[in-house]
């Protein structure tokens, strides 16, 4: 069987939203394709008819401000996500997971549209907008409409989207503020089967003494990614000295079932090294918040 | 729909319009229609980075790239690289080669070569991006291009090399690699591979680049199942199905229904009633017009297996009354080693310790997936094309299975893509040539990698149990064994392995007594056989783990304890050898030991947290190791090789042992070109064709510079005598009036160009050519006492481990390792094999297991098998000691595999410096480091 019957490469929305819901077959569109196409390939998918091709529509394509609010097309290569000065600048965590996706030739395909549509619980790049509150603008046959990035996940590798029908279109960010920053962090496990056995990014806002808000994300953390809101709780209105910070891994321990995986890591080592990387991600950002360069 | 759409797109500033094809990736189209086969495909999973071409300037993968999508694209490969840029040599000419290209030539970066198209597109695109990249750089660029030769450190400076000479123009800085001390004109001299030019440019063809007419492919069904019996199975569908030439079952095999390297236990199919033994076990082969036919085949098969137990451990397999997977139980050997007596020795003792090790399998992942042509001749004849470490091996078991004379069948060797002794089994060739004999076509069997991973033979998983008393002052007093090895569903080389690691595991120690006892057997898990080390690395992890927990007892310098009881001339082994010349073990301590304490200030062992990041906590280790040279225990070990003048005036070396990448053309070529007087490039290297070379014996135990080296020093010297005697004879000269030189003979002042002599002797019927058959001094076997073996190398590696207490994350920063070759015939392939070793001993200590769970492999594609990346490459200083063996082509012996095994129990043994933990199981696991260190906190 092949892995597919027919690759089309639209140049507008319309177009690509027009192949996906007139295939004869079962139609999924595809960014740099380097998760549904191995899925397909190792059997773990249903081969597709008709592969919609989205990296060629000038509309996914585009990373620029728009208005009050930054947008990333689900279409840009995460490499030029990672090396732009603009994402760097108003969305760092994001271009720092974004480098951190596959491998360097991967990073040339991948997109962030087909990360967050392969709807895993610990991609990179999906935990990393999950720290912005990203919305996300979908393309259907009934017209555009927005979403918040919450929104979209049903269950592990389980998108909300229809991918008969709908693709994603972009990513809107806040842009950055004076005292805002962000930063992102990730453990590996090299040993047997190597995976990232936990990412975490994290979006604050700070005056002079303590943290005015915060955004904390954390993958895996459950089948599908949320907010850590009961530990972003405990640091809200507080520095992230010793004591806020042991109460915030305390919120981590109380609100977050981590899952132990065989082969992978177990739920002890996890919780532990959500607590690293708790300090880590929120001593850099904390740092950051006041090293606001221009663009 | 009829619409048949086009893909537009430029390679290497070609134009090209060809028709789309459902499914088909880049790299397929680059490789099968357009004959660009420099592009290689070693993993299929965008996972290992040699399929890297240049997209639009950016590298992609071109194995999980749609052909359609580069539609308008302009793409740049290997092949095209080399018109872009030459490189500007000393005297102000070019050479016809990229910088890249030539610095992987001359820094000796180009081992097997698979990789290397990948690795220099990689390169490419990064020093467009960053003229003068740092290391850091280089190793974020190359982070996902695999190379499994691994000389990552080479890459590096072959890079940087290249960058140099592109920025400023000036030709490649030579790398800085020592001729050996040793070195006489050429032989010990800094010297680039032969095939190096063809495998940076991606002219050099591996098995899977060539295509024949007519060609049929094949695929496999495979069983799925680790253990039961086959009970149906009906091909009727899939014979059906449009474009199936052939479907064969086990009733089709005209002879031998069984394989094996040295028992015939392997079933070529498995037929109805009878075992499965491992999920890898073939049922069917089918022969299609295309590869994906083959496979839509395997799906119409129906098969029924009625289960039984699976066996999964080696200890459950020797239990009174486990299921026999073979007729002759389990128990496929009792390998027994016996000196004085032990409870003699344990009664001397001070301290006695005992302590239980476990290694696991592993996979030897060579990047070229196995793949072997079958071509009937129209006489008659079988040509098998295949990449193999033992061609006449091949011979014998393929024609077995035809059910003809060996001189039916020709094994044409090709390069292959790595091996690391996971090609000495037969993969492909056997169900290729039984398609090709059904059929009358040429018949190309290529392995997926997760074909690979399941089906070839894996290192033995072991448990290994030492016991090992001391005096006070460290001197061994007695050292007791026990293995089990896991031999997995066949014999392949289970019980060599399994003798190795038994008679190696007390160390490479004087103990007075010793008694060693090793079950290997059979279990439902994929085979295991060769792999570099041959059983001895995991003895090592064993009994050098050990060594220093007995320092730590008895309080002594791990480094001390050693050289006490190090082998040294005069001492007598394990097995009863004395060891009467070549013993550079003591030199190789001391020069590592040395170089531990500058780079240390002294205290190696001290844990030292990093100044700005005190949970970054430092320290080294220490191991050391032998390993034999040849087959050794009374099997005859022999090579022939002959050497012919052509009559181009250049010489032929042939002999059928394999290249595998480590460099026996260049040694034998040396040894070649310094016996009979000329550079080098005068001497043409052929290997691994039942025609045409004769039988050098199987690649493996380190054996091929030794004895094929010898074979190929004494027929040059019989040709030199021949060429010397015609031309006395010719020109009535005495023989010692004549001298060689490049090209040309010089005969009492007069030169004759070599062509003229080679003509002349052909006109008058004497051809110019010497063979010769070298048999390696006699060995004797186990339990006999004398020389078990004719050569062991020796070495000592020290490992400086970074561990994060918070993660329990380990980094490998610098090794020092020496091993004592004999001589360094080739010291640049010498360094590859160095840095290959060390970095393939971390991925076996940090990274690399093969998970079998119930005799299902669960690492079964190479994202999840976690071979070294170069973001693992540490500093590595090499000390090449060079203890001549009296009997070796000048001095020289084995280096292939002495030189990872030291570096498992280096970099535990460090681990344990750092923070502490101990472990007694590989891979080192991170979670465990973290935990026992909080452990230790709590009960602080």
């Amino acid at each position: 069987m092949n892995i597919w019957q027919k690759y089309v490469i639209p140049r507008t929305v319309e177009e690509a939203i027009h192949f996906l819901t007139s295939a004869p077959g079962s139609a999924r569109p595809i960014g740099g394709g380097t998760d549904l196409l191995l899925e397909i390939q190792q059997g773990h998918h249903q081969p597709v008819h008709t592969l919609v091709d989205v990296t060629r529509i000038p509309d996914l394509l585009r990373l620029e401000v728009a208005g009050e609010r930054l947008f990333i097309g689900a279409a840009v290569p995460v490499k030029i996500i990672t090396e732009s000065p603009l994402v760097r600048h108003h969305a760092t965590a994001v271009a720092e997971a974004c480098g951190l996706i596959g491998g360097p030739q991967v990073r040339n395909t991948a997109t962030l549209g087909g990360n967050v549509a392969h709807a895993l619980p610990a991609a990179d790049g999906m935990i990393s907008l999950f720290a912005f509150d990203a919305q996300v603008e979908i393309a259907g046959p009934d017209g555009r409409r927005l979403q918040s990035i919450q929104s979209l996940f049903k269950g592990p590798g389980q998108s909300a989207l229809n991918l008969n029908s709908e693709i994603i279109v972009g990513f809107y960010l806040p842009l950055r503020k004076a005292g805002q920053s962000s930063a992102f962090s990730r453990v590996m496990r090299p040993q047997g089967v190597a995976l990232p056995i936990l990412n975490m990014a994290v979006w604050m806002e700070r005056d002079e003494q303590a943290i005015q808000d915060i955004h904390i994300a954390i993958g895996p953390s459950g089948p599908v990614p949320f907010r850590a809101t009961q530990v972003e709780r405990e640091l809200i209105g507080k520095a992230p000295d010793v004591i806020a910070l042991q109460r915030a891994k305390e919120a981590i321990h109380h609100s977050i079932q981590f899952r132990s995986s065989a082969m992978r890591a177990s739920a002890a080592y996890r919780h532990h090294l959500s607590e690293v990387l708790l300090e880590e991600v929120i001593g850099k950002a904390w740092q950051r918040a006041f090293e606001l360069e221009a663009v | 729909m009829n619409d048949q759409r086009m893909i537009n797109l430029t390679v290497n500033g070609k134009p090209y319009q060809l028709p789309e094809i459902p499914g088909e990736m880049l790299a397929d189209l680059l490789r099968y229609r357009l004959k660009l086969t420099g592009t290689k495909v070693a993993c299929g999973e965008a996972e290992c980075g040699a399929c890297t071409v240049l997209l639009n300037e950016e590298p992609v993968l071109s194995c999980s790239y749609p052909a359609a999508k580069a539609d308008g694209a302009n793409i740049l490969t290997i092949e095209g690289l080399s018109d872009i840029h030459s490189t500007p040599t000393a005297d102000g000419g070019l050479i016809p080669l990229h910088p890249l290209q030539e610095s992987f030539i001359e820094y000796g970066a180009v081992q097997c070569g698979f990789c290397i198209p990948g690795q220099i597109m990689t390169s490419y695109a990064l020093l467009k991006r960053k003229p003068d990249p740092s290391e850091e750089e280089i190793k974020y660029a190359l982070k996902d291009t695999l190379c499994r030769c691994a000389g990552y450190p080479t890459i590096i400076h072959a890079i940087q090399a290249a960058a140099k000479t592109l920025q400023t123009g000036q030709p490649i800085s030579a790398p800085a690699i020592e001729p050996s001390d040793r070195a006489g004109r050429v032989v010990g001299t800094v010297q680039p591979r032969p095939d190096a030019v063809a495998k940076v440019t991606g002219k050099a063809i591996y098995t899977d680049d060539i295509q024949f007419e007519n060609m049929l492919h094949a695929r496999v069904k495979r069983a799925g199942i680790p253990s039961g019996i086959l009970r149906k199975l009906n091909i009727e569908k899939a014979q059906k199905l449009p474009g199936v030439a052939a479907v064969l079952t086990a009733e089709d095999i005209p002879g031998e229904h069984y394989h094996g390297l040295v028992i015939p236990d392997w079933p070529i199919m498995i037929g109805i009633g009878e075992q499965i033994r491992t999920v890898g076990d073939a049922l069917a082969i089918v022969a299609a017009e295309t590869r994906q036919i083959a496979t839509q085949a395997l799906d119409l098969i129906e098969v029924e297996i009625e289960p039984l137990p699976v066996i999964d451990h080696p200890i459950k397999a020797i239990q009174e009354n486990a299921p026999r997977i073979h007729k002759n139980g389990n128990l496929l050997k009792h390998i027994k080693v016996r000196k004085g007596n032990v409870e003699e020795g344990f009664a001397q003792a001070d301290v006695v310790l005992e302590h239980t090790y476990h290694t696991p399998m592993h996979d030897h992942a060579f990047m070229e997936p196995e793949c072997s042509i079958a071509r009937p001749t129209p006489e008659g004849r079988m040509e098998i094309y295949v990449g193999s470490q033992i061609p006449y091996s091949d011979r014998n078991q393929v024609a077995r299975a035809l059910g003809v004379p060996q001189e039916q069948v020709r094994i044409i060797g090709q390069l292959i893509g790595g091996g690391f002794g996971g090609k000495e089994d037969i993969a492909g060739q056997i169900h290729a040539a039984l398609l090709a004999k059904a059929t009358g076509r040429p018949v190309k069997l290529l392995f997926d990698r997760q074909e690979s991973l399941i089906v070839h033979p894996k290192r033995h998983a072991t448990q290994i149990r030492v016991k090992i008393g001391a005096k006070k002052d460290g001197t061994l007093t007695a050292v007791e064994t026990e293995l089990f090895g896991d031999t997995g569903a066949y014999a392949s080389l289970g019980e060599k392995v399994m003798t190795r690691a038994t008679t190696h595991s007390s160390g490479p120690y004087e103990v007075p007594h010793v008694k060693a006892d090793c079950y290997a057997t059979y279990t439902n898990n994929p085979p295991a056989g060769a792999f570099r080390g041959f059983g001895v690395m995991q003895s090592a992890f064993a009994i050098e783990s050990m060594m220093d927990t007995l320092a730590e007892t008895l309080n002594i310098n791990p480094v001390e304890l050693r050289k006490k009881n190090a082998l040294r001339v005069g001492s007598v082994t394990n097995t009863g050898q004395l060891l009467r010349e070549s013993v550079g073990l003591m030199e190789c301590i001391e020069k590592v030991e040395a170089e531990m304490n500058r780079l240390s200030g002294g205290d190696p062992f001290t844990p030292k947290p990093v100044a700005a990041a005190p949970h970054l906590v430092r320290a080294w280790g220490f191991a050391v190791a032998y390993k034999n040279t040849g087959l050794g225990g009374g099997a005859p070990d022999k090579a022939g090789a002959e050497v012919e003048l052509r009559r181009d005036g250049t010489f032929q070396v042939r002999s059928s042992s394999a290249e595998l990448g480590q460099g026996l053309p260049t040694v034998l070529q040396l040894i070649a070109a310094e016996e009979l007087n000329q550079t080098p490039r005068q001497i043409d290297v052929l290997l691994m064709d039942t025609d045409l070379t004769p039988d050098g014996g199987p690649t493996t135990a380190s054996r091929q510079t030794f004895v094929t080296g010898n074979a190929v020093r004494h027929a040059a010297r019989a040709l030199r005598q021949l060429l010397t005697s015609e031309l006395a004879e010719r020109y009535d000269v005495p023989p010692q009036e004549i001298r060689f030189i490049e090209g040309l003979a010089q005969v009492n002042g007069k030169r004759v160009s070599l062509s003229h002599l080679a003509e002349q002797m052909i006109e008058s019927g004497r051809k110019p050519l010497a063979s010769y058959t070298y048999w390696a001094p006699a060995t004797r076997p186990l339990g006999e006492g004398g020389d078990m073996h004719f050569a062991f190398s020796f070495a000592a590696q020290a490992a400086e481990v970074e561990v994060n207490t918070q993660t329990g994350e380990v980094k490998v920063l610098r090794m020092i390792i020496a091993n004592d070759v004999g001589t360094a015939i080739n010291p640049l392939g010498l360094r590859g094999q160095i840095e290959g070793g060390a970095i393939m001993g971390i991925g076996h200590a940090l990274t690399e297991n093969f998970l079998v769970e119930q005799g299902r492999v669960i690492t079964d594609r190479l994202a999840r098998y976690r071979m070294p990346s170069i973001t693992f490459t540490p500093e590595i200083i090499p000390i090449v000691v060079e203890h001549p063996v009296s009997e070796g082509p000048f001095g020289a012996k084995g280096v292939g595999e002495i030189v990872l095994i030291p570096t498992i129990p280096a970099i535990t043994n460090a681990i344990y410096h750092a923070v502490g933990v101990r472990f007694d199981r590989i891979p080192v696991d991170q979670e465990k480091i973290l935990l026992a260190l909080k452990e230790k906190t709590t009960t602080a």
